[in-house]
C-alpha cells in the first residue's frame, strides 16, 4: 500500500487517474486535471481505508481536546483563509458559519447532511463510501470549533452509505459521539431547514423562521454542512490553509468532487480543482460517447447551458456568478445532440413540482403549472398563448417559498428557454423534436420517472 | 436604495392560504397572482400607507402577513 502523507498529498495532487464507483481505475487523459485529496484510499488502493490506514496514509487529527490543540478561533480563522465553501450547492462560506454558531447561545449541535437529494449527484454517497473516516473527522473538527454537544449525521432511509458509515463509527471514540439520523427520501427533506426541522419535531419540512446558526435543532445553534465540506475541513485542520489553497482559484480554492454524467464514456464521481473548464472535466469521463448540444450544471436547480457557452466556462462558483447562475451542486450532466432539451426539462420538472412538500402556494401551484406548460411545449402543442404564459409565471414564482426548492426549479426551466431557444421556438410552432420521445438523459428516481 | 426606510411588509408562505385579504385591503403595494397568493411590491411601507399596511396585516386570517419596523 502506498502511504500519501500530506506533504505528498500536496506535491502529487495532480497526477493520479480518475475516480470512479462505476468504471474501474484507468489512466487520465488530462494530465494536470485532478486533484487527489478526499478519495486518495480509492486512487492507491481501489478501497476505502480501515481506522487505521486512514490514520496512516493522513495522519492523525491535531488534538480536539480543549486546552490541548489549536485554539477554536485560531482553527476558525485557519478555516477562513482557506476560503472553503460549502459543497452542498450554496458555496456559502464555511467560516461564517463556523464564526455565528460558536458565538450563538447554548450547547451547540453539528449537523452533517449526506442525505444527496439530487439524482444527478452521487459524490457525497461515493465518499462516504470510499472515505467515510475523513467524513467522521470532518464532523469531529466543526464540533471541536463550535463547541458542540451533539452530533448528527443525516442520511437518506435506504442509503447507500447507511452501512460504511456505521462500521467506520464502531471503529473510532470521538470526543462528541456521532449518532445517524435517517430522514425520509424526499427530495426537499435535505433542505437545511428541513433537517433541522426533522430533528426538532420529526417533520421533514421546509421551515420559515430564524437562522439554524442561532437557532437550530430544540432551539440550540446548530450547524448544518454537507459531508463532503467536513471532509475538507478536517484536511485543513491537518495541513493548513495554505495547502489547502494549492488547488483551486483565489475564489472559488481547493477541490471538489464532481459527478459527470449522460453521454459520457465513463460516467462516475471525480475530485478535480475548481477552475476546471467544463469542457476538461467531460474529457476526465473519458469525452462525449456522442455529440453534445448541452449540459446541465448543478443538479435538477442548475443551469442548461449549450456546449459553446460551457466548454471554456470553468467550474467556479466567480465564473458562475459573472454569468448570473449559481454553480449549485456539483454535478454535470451531457445531453446528446440527439435528444430532446425541452422534453428532458419537461420531465425534470414534473418531478420537482411532484417534491414540492406543498406548504408553500406560489410552488405548490406555481411548479405544477409550469411543469404543464412544460409538457405542453415538449408534446409540440401549438398553443400562441403558451410561450408569454410561461414566461410570465417563470418571473411570478421565484423569492416567494420558504426554501429555494421553486426559485432552483424555475431557474432550470428559464435556462432552458435560453439553451434550447431553437428547439423552443420550434416546439412552440407545432414541431416537436424528434428525440422528444426516446429514453430521457436526466437521471430521475424510478418511482417518477 | 430607496430615500427613506420605514416598516416594510412580509408573507409567512408557508401560513400563507390565499384569503386575498391584504391585495384588497392595500392593493396599492399587494397584488394577487393567478393562484391568489400575494405578491408584495419591494421596499418599505410609503408612511401614507402605514396605517392600511396595519389593517391589512391586522385583517389576515392566519397571520401570514406580518409588518416589521424598519
Amino acid at each position: 500500500m502506498t502511504l500519501v502523507t500530506g506533504a505528498m498529498l500536496a506535491s502529487d495532487a495532480l497526477t493520479s487517474g480518475p475516480i470512479s464507483t462505476i468504471t474501474p481505475l484507468h489512466q487520465s487523459p488530462i494530465p494536470h486535471a485532478e486533484v487527489v485529496r478526499l478519495l486518495a484510499a480509492w486512487t492507491d488502493d481501489g478501497r476505502a481505508d480501515d481506522l487505521t490506514e486512514h490514520e496512516e496514509r493522513y495522519g492523525r487529527l491535531p488534538s480536539l481536546l480543549p486546552g490541548r490543540g489549536v485554539r477554536r478561533h485560531l482553527l476558525i480563522d485557519s478555516v477562513r483563509r482557506a476560503g472553503l465553501r460549502g459543497r452542498g450547492g450554496a458555496g456559502f462560506p464555511t467560516a461564517e458559519k463556523l464564526t455565528a454558531v460558536a458565538a450563538a447561545k447554548g450547547r451547540a449541535v453539528v449537523v452533517a447532511n449526506g442525505c444527496e437529494g439530487d439524482p444527478t449527484s452521487s459524490k457525497d454517497h461515493t465518499l462516504m463510501q470510499l472515505a467515510p473516516h475523513l467524513v467522521l473527522d470532518g464532523i469531529a473538527v466543526a464540533c471541536y470549533a463550535v463547541d458542540a454537544a451533539d452530533a448528527v449525521l443525516c442520511l437518506h432511509q435506504g442509503s447507500p452509505a447507511l452501512e460504511p458509515m456505521r462500521a467506520a463509527l464502531a471503529q473510532r471514540r470521538d470526543p462528541v459521539p456521532v449518532t445517524i439520523a435517517e430522514v425520509p427520501p424526499r427530495y426537499v427533506a435535505s433542505e437545511s431547514s428541513a433537517l433541522v426541522n426533522f430533528l426538532t419535531t420529526g417533520a421533514a419540512l421546509p421551515t420559515t423562521g430564524p437562522r439554524a446558526a442561532e437557532r437550530g435543532v430544540k432551539g440550540r445553534p446548530t450547524l448544518v454542512d454537507n459531508v463532503e465540506t467536513l471532509a475538507h475541513l478536517a484536511l485543513i485542520a491537518r495541513y493548513g490553509d495554505e495547502w489547502f489553497r494549492e488547488a483551486g482559484t483565489q475564489q472559488s480554492p481547493g477541490s471538489t468532487l464532481l459527478t459527470i454524467g449522460g453521454a459520457v464514456t465513463w460516467p462516475g464521481v471525480y475530485e478535480v480543482e475548481y477552475g476546471i473548464p467544463i469542457s476538461d472535466a467531460l474529457e476526465l469521463a473519458g469525452g462525449e460517447s456522442e455529440s453534445l448540444q448541452a449540459v446541465a450544471v448543478g443538479g435538477l436547480g442548475g443551469t442548461w447551458l449549450p456546449v459553446s457557452v460551457a466548454d471554456e466556462l470553468p467550474l467556479t462558483h466567480e465564473d458562475f456568478a459573472a454569468l448570473g447562475l449559481p454553480l449549485g451542486i456539483p454535478s454535470i450532466v451531457a445531453l446528446p445532440a440527439q435528444a430532446c432539451g425541452v422534453a428532458e426539462t419537461a420531465r425534470v420538472l414534473r418531478y420537482l413540482a411532484h417534491e414540492s412538500a406543498g406548504q408553500c402556494g406560489p410552488c405548490m401551484f406555481g411548479l405544477p403549472a409550469v411543469a404543464e406548460d412544460f409538457a405542453l411545449l415538449a408534446a409540440g402543442r401549438r398553443d400562441r398563448e403558451l410561450l408569454d404564459r410561461l414566461e410570465r409565471r417563470l418571473g411570478v414564482v421565484p423569492g416567494r417559498g420558504a426554501c429555494s426548492h421553486p426559485d432552483a426549479a424555475i431557474g432550470f426551466a428559464a435556462s432552458a428557454l435560453s439553451a434550447f431557444a431553437d428547439d423552443v421556438r420550434a416546439h412552440a410552432a407545432g414541431r416537436p423534436c424528434r428525440w422528444a420521445a426516446q429514453q430521457p438523459w436526466m437521471p430521475l428516481p424510478e418511482e417518477a420517472a | 436604495m430607496s430615500r427613506y426606510t420605514g416598516p416594510s411588509i412580509s408573507v409567512d408562505p408557508i401560513a400563507c392560504t390565499a384569503h386575498g385579504l391584504c391585495a384588497e385591503l392595500l392593493p396599492e403595494i399587494i397584488e394577487l397572482d393567478e393562484w391568489g397568493y400575494p405578491i408584495l411590491a419591494d421596499g418599505p411601507v410609503p408612511p401614507a400607507l402605514r396605517a392600511q399596511a396595519k389593517a391589512a396585516a391586522r385583517a389576515c386570517p392566519t397571520l401570514a402577513l406580518k409588518l416589521s419596523r424598519g
